[in-house]
């Protein structure tokens, strides 16, 4: 297992109010994101747990890549990886921003 | 990338999603009514297993099962279902742990039945003892919810299956529905293999499990009394059907689930496969059961009609 984290400043606060939101499954090629409205609003911070040893490179290109795209700001990003391709990544971190800017709870 | 599943009507999803293929937590929307489901230690109070990390293994944030409350057609139901694709839907320290609260809060109440979604291939390994506990204390759980009233059904159809300790858990619920991808067993196919050899079960002959374990063998020997078509909809049938169907527990029901059980083995206990049995019962060109569609499946079992209704 290796543990990476990422600190982005974003210009804009997510939408939506859902306080957290969960989607994807631990499993081999998959991942779950887990993101909870629960930093500044220019903040946005990444936690991940993975299986696959030294692609610390590619998380850093994927997560750059996704935060500049979303402006994910005041979220934080929980990540349990079974080694997902950076494909899937991209898809289940839209996913968690999409499910949290939804309104309700 | 989700529009277009969003998009589409509920009543229109409900329909046309597998049960097989959805997630535990596309079970739980699309069984219960919609927006009514609230959940017990969601994944945001990151309960996860104290074992896995020293294996370097990874961990879920809900420890592979969703457990909490919700409405069914209007009535309050306690839930749970296990994510089959997480460490194959195993039973760990936590996992198990969720699973007993919500049937122990189930039996104070008394009044709300519970669902039980497995998906499973029995005890996490890597927990061993604590895995092992676990399934004792759900049992006795299950056991003391019905004695106190509770209506405990188990729904299967998941990839995972029921195997191992699911597989006796399932076996002290109220009233179980299946689909024909379900299985319910305790030692699975390699298990079976691996402790009395190829000649005993050849665990790659998918036909042979199938016929063995699966749904519709299940539902014709009683094991289950319900069999669902693999959509969402099939499965809120049946859970709703059961629920009106199962009766009032107690020393009697258990005197009679011995004896339906002691009958089934008198009568069929020298048959050499499944094929044999559903023959012995009277059915015809019982070869071809396992190629019967649903609808044509269902026809079959209710004219056998042999369910654990009286007992169990």
């Amino acid at each position: 297992m290796e543990d990476l984290s990422f600190q982005h400043r974003v210009p804009g606060r997510a939408g939506g109010s859902r306080q957290n939101a969960i989607v994807g499954v631990v499993a081999s090629g998959n991942l779950e994101v887990l993101v909870e409205r629960t930093l500044p609003d220019a903040e946005c911070r990444l936690e991940i747990k993975t299986t696959a040893v030294g692609f610390g490179e590619v998380w850093t290109a994927v997560v750059g890549d996704f935060v500049e795209r979303h402006s994910p700001g005041g979220l934080r990003f929980s990540i349990n990886d079974g080694g997902a391709r950076p494909d899937t990544v991209s898809l289940r971190l839209a996913q968690a921003v999409r499910l949290i800017e939804e309104d309700g709870r | 990338m989700t529009a277009p599943l969003r998009q589409m009507a509920p009543a229109e999803r409900i329909r046309t999603t597998s049960f097989n293929e959805a997630s535990a937590r596309t079970r739980l929307e699309l069984l219960l009514d919609p927006g009514s489901f609230v959940e017990f230690i969601g994944p945001e109070k990151r309960e996860i297993s104290p074992h896995l990390k020293i294996f370097d293994l990874p961990e879920q944030f809900d420890d592979g099962i969703v457990v909490g409350h919700g409405r069914l057609d209007g009535s309050p139901v306690f839930i749970a279902a296990q994510e089959g694709r997480f460490m194959g839907g195993a039973f760990g320290e936590v996992h198990g742990a969720k699973l007993t609260g919500l049937l122990r809060a189930a039996r104070q109440i008394r009044s709300i039945p519970v669902l039980i979604l497995f998906d499973t291939g029995g005890v996490r390994l890597q927990e061993a003892n604590a895995g092992e506990l676990a399934i004792a204390e759900i049992m006795r759980a299950v056991m003391e919810a019905r004695t106190a009233g509770v209506k405990v059904i188990g729904l299967i159809g998941g990839r995972s299956g029921c195997y191992g300790g699911g597989g006796l858990i399932a076996g002290c619920c109220s009233a179980l529905a299946v689909s024909e991808p379900g299985r319910i067993a305790v030692s699975g196919p390699e298990v079976i293999e691996t402790n009395r050899g190829v000649e005993e079960f050849d665990s790659r002959d998918r036909a042979l499990v199938w016929r063995t374990m699966g749904g519709k063998h299940r539902r014709l020997l009683g094991a289950a009394d319900v069999f669902a078509d693999d959509t969402m909809l099939a499965f809120r049938d049946a859970a709703l059907d059961l629920i009106g169907l199962v009766g009032a527990f107690g020393l009697d029901k258990l005197r009679a689930e011995q004896g339906r059980l002691a009958d089934r083995l008198r009568r069929f206990g020298a048959c050499e496969d499944a094929v044999d049995i559903w023959r012995a019962d009277g059915i015809v060109h019982a070869e071809t059961v396992p190629e019967l569609s649903a609808d044509q499946f269902i026809a079959l079992a209710n004219r056998i009609g042999r369910t654990s209704r009286d007992a169990r």
